[in-house]
């Protein structure tokens, strides 16, 4: 047992290794493909050789994180089909299908019109090559689309049917899959915090050319796009987040209860604004959750549910199944030790469902199959040794998503007054505090980075210990292998994409202090 | 018949010179497919082929018997 739980931790490890080294080169991509295309659109406006060259200069950048990071994502289907098979199996085509259509059709149309983008200045007119910019930044945010939705599905399982012949799920509806509430609030938030990301990569880049004095109308120029894309793309991150924030208090609570650190819940539940929990802290005991927290009352309660004195369970009512509905009357919701008792039933009737399919009973089948199906939510309870089991860790969970939270604020702050000295270029002119701001930009690059890390680790570690929430715990979705050979492999991955990260960043930095040191008002090439 | 064939002719000898005269103008790029190059090597055939193997392909060798592999693994036995 204790070797299984090793391997689970080592595969769930490496998963979260590649995946973060994964999403450094991705948001890049999703929010300066959209500003270049942004550059371009100005530049076919205006005719103007200045934005030209200030075009190229960031579809450069583009290109070589694009090319760095490209193919970095196939590394985690390696590990689907060999840490985490049974998970694989079962998941049967529902995975499949979004991610065929992710390489048939966003991964073709990126790769196609992406060479146009950079080989074809003078070989097509500047109209389709406008197009051909646009439609590789749609086409990149496409790919992100049917990943995301894959990820959303593990998230909130719907549109499909266990097929306990094959033991696998079957797709019923592509619709519900790729059109969840958990699919599209999870598409807009996490695409758009990429818009962010740009921005704020643009607004540091400008910065440290500013402090070295290099092209400054060009660092003007490209501030003005970036930041507009930077603000737009924050406040509607904003705004999904609060579509995130109702998508999992209905379809995850236990996560919202984690990401909260909230054990007992109530009506006009307070959110947390800063805290620090206590650390000794376990579910149904006495302590206090926190050692100190200033809390903003009514926030949960508006956050959940749009509503200030709506009940917002906590871990222990979660698992208790204590609910109360908008009136204030208990609601008649089902506690983990018999969703335990449910998802056991639901096993022996999948032995029930082997002897039959031995004894070539169909109408035992049959039968069997539309049971098993009404209730099948919670088939992966049968897994839980005991209730507790289900909850994920609160402090990473909770610290990670306050984390976010506190940079996601100050993100609009920042992108906000960079968006005035855009337009009001004097006032960084004049401020004798100009240095220290365009050190502040360019910090705040790699925190937008740990800001959008931490956006994932709430997803996912939020969401523990389910690899399918509700039906498949990390436990049974694992290979049989040895700790020992996952542990290579995620020793391997850490060397090979830390010299791609390396890369990335020498390569970005080495063209970004030459192309500085060339006219950026004229175009060179 | 011969127009439609020039036009055709046209069109692919276009996208061949973009691709190719665009490899050939590259700079900053050729390092770059050197970068991709040597990743996609590294991906699909070391770590792929070597640390990567389809697990359940290695253990049966028809859908059934995956079906009756997994059904060991998430189905206690009597």
């Amino acid at each position: 047992m204790e070797e299984l739980i090793n391997v689970v931790d080592w595969s769930r490890a490496q998963f979260a290794l590649t995946a973060i080294y994964h999403w450094l080169f991705v948001p890049l991509t999703l929010g300066l493909g959209i500003i270049v295309a942004v550059m371009e659109t100005i530049y076919l406006k205006t005719k103007s050789e200045k934005w030209l060259a200030t075009t190229k200069f960031w579809m450069t950048i583009f290109g070589v994180n694009f090319a760095i990071g490209v193919a970095t994502g196939i590394i985690l289907e390696f590990e689907f089909g060999t840490n985490w098979s049974n998970y694989s199996w079962f998941v049967g085509d529902i995975f499949g299908a979004p991610l065929a259509v992710e390489g048939i059709l966003a991964f073709f149309m990126e790769s196609t019109f992406i060479a146009v983008m950079f080989f074809g200045w003078k070989k097509v007119s500047p109209k389709f090559h406008l197009a051909a910019t646009w439609l590789t930044a749609i086409g990149a945010s496409l790919s992100a689309l049917w990943i995301l939705v894959a990820n959303a599905w593990m998230q909130y399982p719907t549109g499909c049917e266990f097929n306990p012949a094959t033991m696998r799920n079957e797709m019923t509806s592509f619709a519900a899959v790729a059109l969840s509430p958990m699919a599209m609030s999870k598409f807009f938030h996490t695409v758009l915090s990429a818009w962010a990301l740009g921005g704020v990569f643009v607004c540091g880049v400008c910065g440290w050319m500013m402090l070295k004095k290099r092209n400054l109308d060009h660092c003007w120029r490209s501030l003005k796009v970036g930041a507009w894309v930077g603000v737009i793309g924050i406040v509607l991150t904003m705004v999904t987040g609060d579509t995130s924030a109702i998508t999992v208090a209905k379809y995850q609570p236990m996560k919202l209860a984690a990401m909260e650190g909230l054990y007992k819940g109530d009506h006009g539940q307070a959110i947390v604004a800063f805290g620090i929990l206590n650390p000794s802290k376990q579910a149904f005991d006495e302590q206090d959750p926190y050692l100190f927290d200033i809390s903003i009352p009514y926030g949960l309660s508006f956050l959940a549910t749009h509503d200030f004195k709506a009940f917002v369970p906590g871990i222990e009512d979660i698992i208790n199944g204590v609910s109360y509905d908008k009136e204030g009357n208990e609601v008649n919701t089902v506690s983990y030790a018999e969703r335990m008792e449910r998802g056991k039933r639901l096993q022996e009737m999948l032995s029930q469902y082997s002897a039959a399919m031995s004894s070539g009973n169909t109408l035992m089948q049959d039968s069997l199959k539309s049971t098993i199906n009404a209730d099948f939510k919670n088939f992966g309870y049968a897994y839980l040794d005991k209730p507790e089991e289900a909850i994920p860790n609160v402090p990473l969970t909770f610290y990670t998503f306050h984390f976010m939270v506190t940079v996601g604020g100050y993100l609009m702050l920042f992108l906000l007054l960079a968006l005035l000295f855009a337009y009001k270029p004097e006032i960084l002119n004049k401020a004798k505090w100009a240095k220290w701001w365009h050190i502040l930009a360019i910090i705040t690059i790699p925190l937008t980075y740990l800001c959008s890390a931490s956006g994932w680790i709430v997803a996912e570690v939020g969401r523990q210990p389910w690899t399918i929430q509700d039906l498949m715990p990390n436990k049974v979705a694992i290979s049989d292998l040895s700790a020992g050979y996952v542990q290579v492999t995620f020793w391997i991955f850490a060397v090979v994409f830390t010299a791609l990260l390396i890369a990335d960043i020498g390569i970005i930095c080495k063209q970004i202090s030459k192309k500085s040191q060339t006219n950026l008002d004229t175009v060179n090439d | 018949m011969s127009d439609s064939s020039t036009n055709k002719q046209g069109f692919w000898s276009r996208v061949f010179h973009l691709y190719y005269d665009g490899f050939r103008s590259m700079t900053v790029g050729k390092t770059l497919w050197l970068i991709i190059f040597i990743k996609l090597f590294i991906f699909f055939i070391v770590i792929k082929m070597i640390f990567f193997p389809d697990f359940l392909g290695t253990k049966c060798d028809s859908d059934q018997e995956k079906t009756e592999y997994v059904r060991q693994q998430l189905v206690p036995g009597p």
